[in-house]
């Protein structure tokens, strides 16, 4: 993090106007970075573990359904989270990875939604994530809104987003509802809107410099949620799919640029 | 037709189209409201609810408590504001919350506010519970001029005490903003309902002498804020 602030106030020193210019010198700093994407690492391994015989049956996740059909990863990214008949739940990614897992290989789904991030097969599924994603780049979103539970949760997602409690007041809203707003030099993104929205949905998974970590969409809400100084969200559970699907309808017709590069 | 007409026809103007707004608000708000009879808004708040109380655990500091919205939160919760009615009712609610210093004293110290402003930590549920919360004022608020890594969704507070014409925060006439100032931090939501801004007082986010601080980091003459 604070090698990240250092190099950043590096590159703004070289413009005259400071403030006026610091977006633009982070998009440079960042462009610079997005030569070479470390997400490539992830997204190498992922394509690995997908077909790699793993877990008590000692199966891939060949046959696995993302929405598209067993097997059919292409295109699935920009069609999530979406309704299962199956499960009978909308899912957003990793809720169906998790389901995958355990259904062809035998995992304890429950057990590794406990996992912390980054560890055991939560790990598995940060490479998995952004494989996945990757084979969606340049695709537009397009969110399935045309069964019931589908639109209910696109409805639950954005009252969930203006949901306003704990010490401090704060909703998603607070910090994402306007145009053109930063927390200290970090640009937020109107998520209410189609560009703010495909922005910041179309680039999780992403890179993140500052810790050198992967992080997954679900990741990515975890922690807004802990700097909203809300309680701990569950692991897929269906305020940050519904969350998923807000956001995800509001992005529709933005290619996706997943998985990103981020601070 | 000289200026001062038109310019009295416009303002009448634009009052008439604040006040239909307004009305329509109010109705649109009565339509959810409408007991016995929940229009798709209400059906989904009450699902909304449901499924964010289901969502989550009580992780370090952070309880299960804090989904527990109070009445303004729960009115600040839409993209619609609330009718100017409940805004009144809330704001007055709020306003009663608002403690001045027990010693009387509102100016502390502006280098530890200086450093309160700085520090955007506290009552995450990473937070140790026992550990001081920061101010956060850096993450949304331009202040000293030096810092160029600040926010901006709040206004700039760069300038505040001279903006305002204040040489000697201890004499009379300035009393008037003190006392504004001291409201603003303590319950931002006193003047401005559903402001994003934390009630830092009411809420119990700083301490009286934080508070102290920050006051001094907004009003003295030789804290950065005002050079």
């Amino acid at each position: 993090m604070k090698r990240w602030i250092l190099a950043a106030v590096a590159v703004m020193a070289s413009h005259a106007a400071l403030a006026e210019s610091s977006s633009d010198a982070i998009a440079q700093y960042r462009a610079m970075l997005a030569d070479g994407n470390p997400a490539e690492l992830w997204e190498a391994k992922g394509q690995a573990l997908w077909k790699e015989p793993r877990g008590p049956r000692h199966a891939s996740l060949e046959r696995c359904d993302l929405g598209q059909g067993p097997g059919v990863v292409k295109g699935a990214f920009v069609r999530l989270p979406r309704w299962f008949d199956d499960t009978r739940r909308v899912q957003d990614l990793e809720s169906r990875l998790l389901t995958c897992m355990q259904d062809l290989q035998g995992f304890d789904a429950a057990a590794i939604a406990k996992t912390p991030f980054g560890k055991g097969e939560q790990s598995t599924i940060e490479n998995l994530v952004a494989w996945v994603a990757s084979e969606s780049q340049g695709m537009a979103f397009d969110l399935p809104q045309s069964h019931a539970a589908e639109k209910k949760m696109y409805e639950v997602g954005r009252d969930a987003f203006f949901f306003r409690a704990g010490p401090y007041d704060f909703a998603c809203a607070s910090c994402h509802g306007q145009e053109g707003k930063r927390i200290r030099l970090q640009d937020l993104p109107d998520l209410t809107t189609r560009k703010g929205a495909g922005d910041a949905f179309g680039a999780w998974p992403a890179y993140r410099v500052s810790s050198g970590q992967l992080w997954s969409m679900q990741r990515r809400l975890n922690d807004c949620y802990r700097q909203q100084r809300f309680p701990y969200p569950g692991y897929v559970s269906d305020v940050t799919i519904a969350l998923g699907v807000y956001l995800g309808v509001n992005a529709r017709g933005v290619d996706s640029v997943a998985p990103g590069l981020k601070r | 037709m000289s200026r001062t007409v038109d310019r009295t026809r416009t303002s009448l103007w634009l009052r008439s189209v604040a006040a239909s707004a307004m009305t329509l608000a109010v109705a649109l708000a009565g339509c959810e409201s409408t007991p016995g009879a929940p229009g798709p808004g209400a059906a989904t708040h009450a699902e909304a609810t449901k499924i964010i109380d289901s969502s989550f655990s009580a992780h370090g500091q952070a309880g299960l408590d804090r989904l527990q919205q109070d009445a303004l939160q729960k009115a600040c919760s839409s993209p619609t504001p609330p009718s100017a009615d409940t805004v009144k009712a809330l704001e007055a609610a709020e306003a009663a919350k608002i403690v001045p210093p027990p010693d009387g004293r509102y100016l502390g110290d502006w280098r530890a506010g200086e450093n309160l402003a700085q520090n955007g930590r506290g009552m995450t549920w990473s937070d140790k519970a026992e550990a001081p919360n920061g101010g956060n004022c850096y993450n949304c608020h331009q202040l000293s001029d030096k810092e160029i890594s600040f926010g901006t969704l709040g206004p700039s507070l760069h300038h505040y005490g001279k903006g305002r014409g204040i040489e000697d925060p201890t004499s009379p006439q300035a009393m008037a903003i003190i006392r504004y100032t001291w409201g603003k931090l303590y319950d931002a939501k006193a003047g401005n309902a559903c402001s994003i801004m934390p009630r830092f007082g009411a809420a119990h986010i700083l301490t009286t002498k934080q508070m102290q601080d920050i006051m001094a980091l907004l009003l003295d003459p030789n804290s950065p804020v005002n050079q």
